[in-house]
């Protein structure tokens, strides 16, 4: 039975709790990428997965949004049926498509009325910052801009569920801080669960209640911790103790094989 | 201006050039005719070539457009699995290795001498690079996009409308752009077997000895291929040029 509690304690409605029973998934009927795993996440929960290149963290974040089905074991959710959101390393975005118009396609794709998918398209994107760009085309924004539309695509349905995979590899690091501020704020505010994948330890202590870092085959977990953080993360934060301190034992799994 | 005036150089100064030498006699006239005499043919046979003009175009502007539905909709069916994919293509890949004028009396005696001849080769000409781009372009779509739509419970017609299609749109156009000239071609080889238009012109002016009527049949067919390209590259403008690097910047 998955202990479904919020771990925010904000939104009670927020999130959705994930169980993975002894999953396996293989690649070409030869390539185990993840063996036998068991992970418990709870509702409204932060978690990050680290892991060296080609360790299957991709693989997991698409098995748990239903993209692929797992080849053996069972990934069960509470609330069984629900809204999960994407976010990819890089902003994939429709580049024939206006801002406002990428940020609305996910509820387009869902059949929502002009009205109400324009709404909350523009209420996202001024979550997110981009209120004055609706109108222009990805190609004529940053990268960082981008990718925030892209975080506003996945936010538009009010998902319970946000998965990211290495959303904020490609970009400088003062608009990787900024952007890891504000994600952090959006969770607060809407109390999802939101599984973050990155090879980054510094992203994953500062922006996660919890951490697993996973082996560089068969997708073992060798380390499932929960970070001793302080809820508000600013980037203040960045130069505290306590955050060297997380790191310093994430790395301590990442370095051991 | 300045996007005319750069190949209207070297035009006039070839032009120039042969006025010159055929004017001169180093070059026989019933071998490259001056382009004062090619004007004056122009000029003299306006009517006959305005005819056969008007035939050519309302043929090969048939042929492509029927190329352009035909090869968008097979290009589409083979790209919905792997197997139709496998069955099917070689014999698109036989619409490209074709001799035209070889098959081209056949035409004749399946559609008879006349414009179904002339549309049939100029659409059995310019059919495969469409089915060829639209298909690369159609299975070149980013899986991440794929997912995102299958994430949001996208049937395969509005992936297909909303994303593949519009994704593929860039390739698409290339596909046009070389059908277009390849329309005018067609329409000419049908018209030289079993049509009327500038290719029997041509035909007709070559056994009379009409070097300057040939010339000139012939460029009206290159205006031709030139309006039916200049019009793909305005549709190209107008739908890439917001998002695409081809069209960036014009």
């Amino acid at each position: 039975m998955i202990n479904v509690t919020n771990t925010t304690g904000t939104e009670a409605a927020g999130g959705v709790a994930i169980g993975l029973e002894r999953v396996r998934r293989v690649f070409d009927n030869q390539f185990v990428v993840i063996e036998g795993m068991d992970l418990r996440i709870d509702a409204g929960e932060f978690l990050a997965v680290l892991g060296p290149s080609g360790c299957g963290k991709s693989t997991l974040l698409r098995t748990i949004a239903r993209l692929s089905a797992p080849d053996g074991g069972r990934i069960v959710a509470e609330p069984d049926q629900f809204q999960a959101g994407f976010v990819f390393q890089d902003a994939h975005l429709l580049p024939w498509r206006t801002v406002l118009d990428n940020a609305a396609l996910p509820l387009e794709l869902m059949g929502a009325g002009r009205e109400e998918r324009y709404a909350k398209a523009r209420t996202v994107l001024a979550q997110v910052g981009l209120a004055e760009a609706e109108e222009r085309y990805p190609a004529q924004l940053s990268g960082g801009m981008r990718m925030r539309v892209s975080l506003a695509r996945a936010l538009v349905t009010e998902p319970r569920l946000l998965l990211l995979d290495e959303p904020f590899a490609a970009l400088d690091e003062i608009t990787r801080f900024n952007l890891e501020v504000q994600l952090r704020e959006l969770w607060q505010r809407r109390g999802m669960t939101v599984i973050f994948v990155t090879h980054s330890i510094s992203e994953a202590a500062f922006l996660a209640n919890r951490a697993v870092v996973l082996a560089r085959r068969g997708g073992r977990i060798k380390l499932d911790r929960r970070l001793d953080m302080p809820n508000d993360r600013t980037n203040d934060l960045r130069s505290d103790p306590r955050l060297g301190h997380e790191m310093k034992f994430l790395m301590g799994a990442m370095e051991e094989e | 201006m300045k996007k005319f005036l750069p190949p209207l150089i070297p035009l006039v100064v070839v032009a120039v050039a042969i006025e010159a030498a055929v004017r001169r006699g180093a070059l026989p006239s019933y071998l490259v005719p001056a382009p004062s005499a090619v004007l004056h043919a122009l000029f003299e046979s306006r009517g006959e070539l305005a005819g056969a003009m008007a035939k050519t175009s309302a043929a090969a502007v048939v042929g492509f457009a029927l190329s352009t539905l035909a090869g968008i909709a097979i290009a589409v069916l083979l790209s919905s699995s792997r197997a139709i994919q496998r069955a099917f293509y070689p014999y698109a890949v036989f619409f490209q290795t074709v001799p035209i004028i070889a098959i081209a009396p056949l035409l004749v005696i399946w559609f008879g001498y006349g414009m179904k001849t002339v549309i049939a080769s100029a659409f059995i000409v310019s059919i495969f690079p469409v089915i060829a781009n639209t298909l690369t372009g159609l299975l070149s779509t980013d899986p991440a996009l794929r997912d995102l739509f299958r994430l949001y419970g996208a049937s395969p017609g509005v992936t297909l409308f909303k994303l593949r299609f519009p994704a593929a749109l860039p390739q698409i156009l290339t596909g046009l752009r070389v059908a277009s000239g390849l329309a005018v071609i067609g329409a000419i080889v049908g018209e030289f077997i079993g049509g009327q238009g500038l290719g029997s012109v041509v035909d007709i002016a070559r056994t009379q000895q009409r070097v300057d009527k040939v010339f000139a049949a012939v460029l009206l067919a290159s205006a031709l291929g030139l309006a039916l390209f200049g019009l793909i590259n305005l549709i190209s403008t107008a739908t890439l040029r917001r998002w695409h690097a081809s069209e960036a910047g014009q």
